[in-house]
């Protein structure tokens, strides 16, 4: 694919400052040089546990927090936006075309409001309808697609179950017609059966609408199934990044080679699968110097405790960062 | 063994489910609120009491004011209404008629007799003196009075000979409205100053909470004695009146103020505000749909809530001899000439002002608690 | 095995302000000393009720059902749970002979005490022994469940630990007191994977070691197929499957379990595509009638399924299921 890439990053970071008062203020490096590149029309999955970043990263893709170093760009063919610059009216349009789907269907509904003033919402603040009827008759267009009759939308979110919440909440996101969405953790809170319900849903909608999911979640087989290319994110960096058949294959990181062992099998003979990770996630305020993961890697030499492995290109669209990975073989089973 | 299930225990028939999914925040409120007895009995109460207050001029027999002062029946007992006496049964509600005579038998000092024989029939509807419902709708109706010449005190008399009912009657209205001039002064100032600081958060916030943590420990005693040395003698009770509620809204606006700011401060974090504005919603959008929706239903428990403070506060005031004084008619005022040691051994009427200030202010707690416990989505450990 | 604690027929109703609304509904079952046992259910199963129930533990407003039974089976002879009303009496059961973990550790620590305070606080209440010893006892749990630095950690507060080490911390302290039956709800569902696959090879060194029951609820099924030796299935408060873990996984008879188990993404085929259970699951005030999952079944035989309720199946000795496609008398 010959396309500019839909959203591109440059050494990305997102920092905050913590702690109260007006000292000791300590820098929390949440986003950390992070570069990727999301193609148009695709399913991108961003894989972390927490204090990856990866729901940091998102926002601040939406503006929704601030970016505090490095570039980030959107290109649709139609607008090229310096997402770093951004603001004004450039920023009212941005919104038009990227928008978030929440993880807590319990909390991203306000439950003042009928499902239809709901989803309705955004067309009102973007102004993109001029009258009552074509509010209206979007909405409706809309909420079939996300299969909410019109019984529902005449209700209040008190009367909905979490899927179909998240519905709501998907047909919110969509009704202005973006096309890129960053879905954080949108399938994390529900049950198994109307997980895949939803993720159907959404695969759906990105291939009648033409839309690119920027996909968040912890859970790695949700993202195998769902998504063609995936990111993992530990501690603020990317680690490694390919499309989705060739990581589940071989990944080369000791971190994805973890997160998989670490997924527990449906079998209950498959026990004690690969490399189980000792010790906990470092804090985000108080990061290991060097390779973040070295402080838990079961293949950490010294240079790992003192140089940052920077994001190496095996090929084939696969990229990692870490000091070793020509050495270490393989230990998934094929 | 299948065993057939025709009776579920549970019954919801559709229309009430339909009802439930369709209720908005506001009528499942209601709902709740309804359910709760104390509450509805208190609100019915509450509901009356205010009728009792803006209904006063037609209800009270005789202008509460030195006007409408009976001098033959000065500290007069109650007069209850009676339909029977050894004289035969009457449909008609009777009293009797009082004389007040003065002579060297009684060292000329007056004494109020009553004459058994003369019976005042109770009339219904009558006319009486002129008043206008909260001043603007005139009249002269009066629910009942009595025959001829004599006067029905059903709550007694006081030192001047006015009659307590129709004081007391008065009386609950100008508390009333006293605390809700008062909650009015607090809550806008509470709504900007909450408001702000809620809104804004940061360094705004914390100077506004200096500011009002700073007015709420002003005592209040101490502040009322100096502003009632400040207070003109000449100043009517009008003014008096005005100067008590905006004083009242002043001291009492800190702790709703706190209340608002919670609330925003809550509201703001919630996620369907940050997804409103990711859609570019302006402040004021956010303000409008979200956060003043959304804290209405709190903020109509925490006025309900202060109004018992504000009234007592009045009252207190008034019965110290800082606020309202007689001849106004408020229930503190009233309550002043109860502490005199003549009245607890002989008039013991003069206390029955205090039993509607009781049941006023009770009124406004259960109505509150009600209020709250059925605003609340949390409490269900209830029934 | 002998049974160490059973339920028979219990239903447990909430009365709230919509009405009467039934959670857990005729569920019997028995748990053996020093089996694992994996209540699996989705939201509104009932399963999370059913667990608090084996301690007493519901609110004020929950109807007990006439006819259920929770009848634990101590050293002192059998106890009645349902049955016991003061506070005296419960303390046998809670935290006693029967321990529970929760999903959120926070919530299980007060944030102002530390750790070590309460853990010997529980010692203390529930056994005749000196602080000295209480301590050593917790510390030595500490260290158990693989916490480093114990005795440092014993004075440090909640909020000082990581959320793994809390679990753990928290898996500790309902131990100390070795406790006959543990009942662990949800305990990894808020950790993250890698810390989660920690917790899950912890709990099975201690079930080894200190041989007690566990009562191990989840809405994750891999976290259960590595853990427990029996499942049982609920859906909306009723129990329609159990059987040997393996069993029921491989060979799932009632068609909730199957779609349950379909729905699942799984690593070995990344082209199959992912299979929901068909529509939503019914709010409490719509209970169906007959079979409370014919709403959604894709082996729907008809009137039967909305009229009747199904019984219970044995498939065969330890397997059984609630399924009208299963008569009583045929085997599946």
């Amino acid at each position: 694919m010959t396309d500019a890439p839909l959203i591109s990053t440059s050494d990305l970071s997102v920092g905050f400052r913590t702690g109260s008062g007006f000292f000791g203020k300590s820098l929390l490096k949440a986003v950390d040089h992070v570069s990727l590149d999301i193609r148009k029309g695709s399913f991108f999955g961003l894989v972390g546990e927490s204090g990856s970043g990866k729901t940091t990263l998102g926002r601040a893709l939406l503006k929704a927090v601030p970016m505090t170093g490095g570039t980030a760009r959107f290109r649709d063919g139609e607008v090229d936006y310096d997402l770093t610059t951004l603001s004004g009216p450039a920023l009212k349009d941005y919104r038009k075309r990227a928008q978030l789907i929440f993880q807590d269907p319990y909390a991203a509904l306000s439950p003042r409001m009928t499902v239809r003033d709901i989803i309705a919402e955004p067309l009102e603040v973007m102004g993109l309808t001029k009258t009552r009827e074509e509010t209206d008759t979007r909405v409706r267009a809309i909420a079939a697609k996300c299969r909410l009759n019109l019984e529902h939308l005449r209700r209040f979110p008190h009367a909905f179950s979490g899927g179909q919440r998240q519905r709501i909440s998907i047909a919110r996101a969509l009704v202005s017609g973006p096309k890129f969405i960053v879905a954080d953790e949108s399938v994390a809170a529900l049950d198994v059966s109307i997980q895949a319900d939803v993720l159907n849903l959404l695969k759906e909608l990105q291939r009648d609408l033409q839309i690119t999911f920027l996909f968040i979640s912890h859970d790695l087989s949700v993202v195998a199934h769902t998504c063609d290319q995936v990111a993992v994110m530990y501690l603020g960096r990317l680690v490694e990044s390919a499309p989705t058949r060739r990581l589940f294959a071989a990944p080369r990181h000791p971190y994805t080679k973890a997160l998989f062992s670490a997924i527990p099998s449906l079998d209950p003979d498959d026990r004690g699968r690969g490399q189980k990770l000792t010790g906990e996630i470092p804090s985000p305020t108080n990061q290991p110097p060097g390779c973040k993961f070295h402080t838990r890697c079961p293949h950490a030499i010294a240079r790992c405790k003192t140089d940052e492995p920077a994001l190496e290109h095996p090929g084939d669209g696969h990229e990692v960062a870490c000091h070793r990975w020509r050495e270490l073989l393989d230990e998934r089973a094929a | 063994m299948s065993v057939p299930s025709e009776t579920l225990p549970a019954g919801v028939d559709q229309k009430a489910k339909e009802a439930y999914f369709t209720a908005s925040q506001g009528q499942l409120i209601w709902a709740r609120f309804k359910g709760n007895r104390t509450a509805m009995i208190a609100a019915w109460a509450l509901v009356l009491m205010i009728m009792m207050g803006i209904f006063a001029p037609f209800l009270s027999p005789y202008d509460p004011t030195i006007a409408g002062r009976d001098e033959n029946y000065e500290n007069g007992a109650p007069q209850l209404p009676k339909f029977w006496d050894e004289n035969g049964f009457s449909f008609r509600p009777f009293i009797y008629a009082t004389e007040r005579e003065r002579s060297i038998k009684t060292n000329f000092r007056w004494v109020v007799t009553e004459n058994r024989e003369k019976r005042l029939y109770m009339r219904f509807f009558v006319e009486g003196w002129e008043y206008r419902i909260l001043r603007v709708i005139p009249g002269d109706l009066h629910l009942f009075g009595v025959d001829g010449d004599g006067k029905i005190h059903l709550f007694g008399t006081d030192a001047s000979g006015k009659d307590i009912f129709s004081r007391t009657l008065h009386a609950i209205w100008t508390s009333l409205a006293v605390g809700t001039l008062g909650v009015l002064i607090s809550f806008v100032l509470a709504l900007i100053i909450g408001g702000v600081a809620g809104y804004f958060g940061g360094w705004i916030d914390s100077v506004l909470q200096m500011v009002t943590d700073a007015i709420r420990t002003v005592p209040s005693i101490p502040l009322f004695m100096a502003l009632a040395a400040f207070m003109p003698d000449h100043w009517s009770s009008e003014t008096r009146f005005f100067f008590i509620s905006i004083i009242l809204g002043l001291i009492g606006w800190p702790t709703l103020a706190r209340r608002i700011r919670t609330h925003l401060l809550t509201e703001r974090t919630q996620e369907y505000v940050l997804a409103a504005e990711l859609c570019g919603a302006s402040a004021g959008h956010v303000i409008r749909r979200h956060l003043l929706p959304s804290f209405t239903s709190y903020i109509i428990v925490d006025l309900m809530i202060s109004f018992p403070y504000m009234v007592r506060s009045e009252t207190a005031l008034s019965f110290i001899g800082l606020g309202l004084k007689d001849p106004v008619n408020s229930l503190g005022a009233l309550m002043q000439n109860v502490s005199k040691a003549d009245v607890l051994l002989n008039y013991q009427w003069y206390f029955i002002p205090v039993i509607f200030f009781v049941a006023l202010v009770l009124a406004f707690v259960f109505v509150g608690d009600g209020l709250r416990d059925a605003a609340d989505p949390y409490s269900d450990t209830k029934k | 095995m002998t049974a160490l604690i059973e339920v028979r027929n219990l239903t447990i109703r909430f009365r709230t302000d919509e009405g009467l609304v039934t959670a857990v509904e005729d569920v019997s079952f028995t748990l053996g000393k020093g089996e694992v046992m994996g209540l699996v259910g989705e939201s509104g199963s009932g399963k999370s009720v059913t667990a608090k129930a084996l301690m007493s533990l519901n609110a004020r407003n929950a109807v007990y059902g006439e006819g259920s039974r929770i009848t634990l089976h101590t050293e002192t002879g059998p106890v009645e749970v349902l049955k016991l009303k003061t506070a005296r009496d419960l303390k046998v059961v809670r935290g006693g002979a029967i321990s529970m973990i929760f999903q959120e550790p926070m919530a299980s620590f007060a944030p102002a005490i530390t750790i070590g305070k309460q853990m010997v606080e529980q010692l203390q209440l529930h056994g005749d022994m000196s602080k000295a010893r209480a301590r050593e006892i917790s510390v030595e749990m500490l260290d158990r469940v693989g916490i480093s630095d114990p005795a440092r950690r014993f004075d440090q507060y909640a909020f000082e630990l990581s959320g793994g080490m809390r679990q753990r911390a928290m898996i500790a302290m309902a131990l100390s007191t070795k406790p006959k039956l543990l009942i662990a709800d949800e305990p990894t569902t808020a950790l993250d994977v890698t810390i989660q696959a920690q917790v899950i090879d912890l709990m099975k060194d201690l079930v080894n070691e200190f041989h007690m029951g566990i009562v191990f609820i989840t809405h994750d099924l891999g976290v259960i197929a590595q853990t427990v030796d029996k499942i049982s299935v609920m859906y909306l408060g009723r129990l329609i499957e159990e059987g040997p873990v393996r069993e029921v996984i491989r060979n799932p008879k009632h068609p909730y379990t199957q779609g349950l188990i379909a729905a699942l993404p799984k690593l070995d085929d990344l082209d199959a595509p992912l299979t929901p259970v068909a529509g939503d699951i019914p709010s409490p005030l719509e209970r169906p009638a007959g079979c409370v999952f014919h709403t959604r079944c894709p082996k729907l035989l008809g009137g039967v399924c909305r009229t009747a309720l199904p019984g219970d199946t044995r498939v065969d000795a330890t397997h059984r299921v609630a399924c009208h496609l299963y008569p009583p008398g045929g085997a599946a």
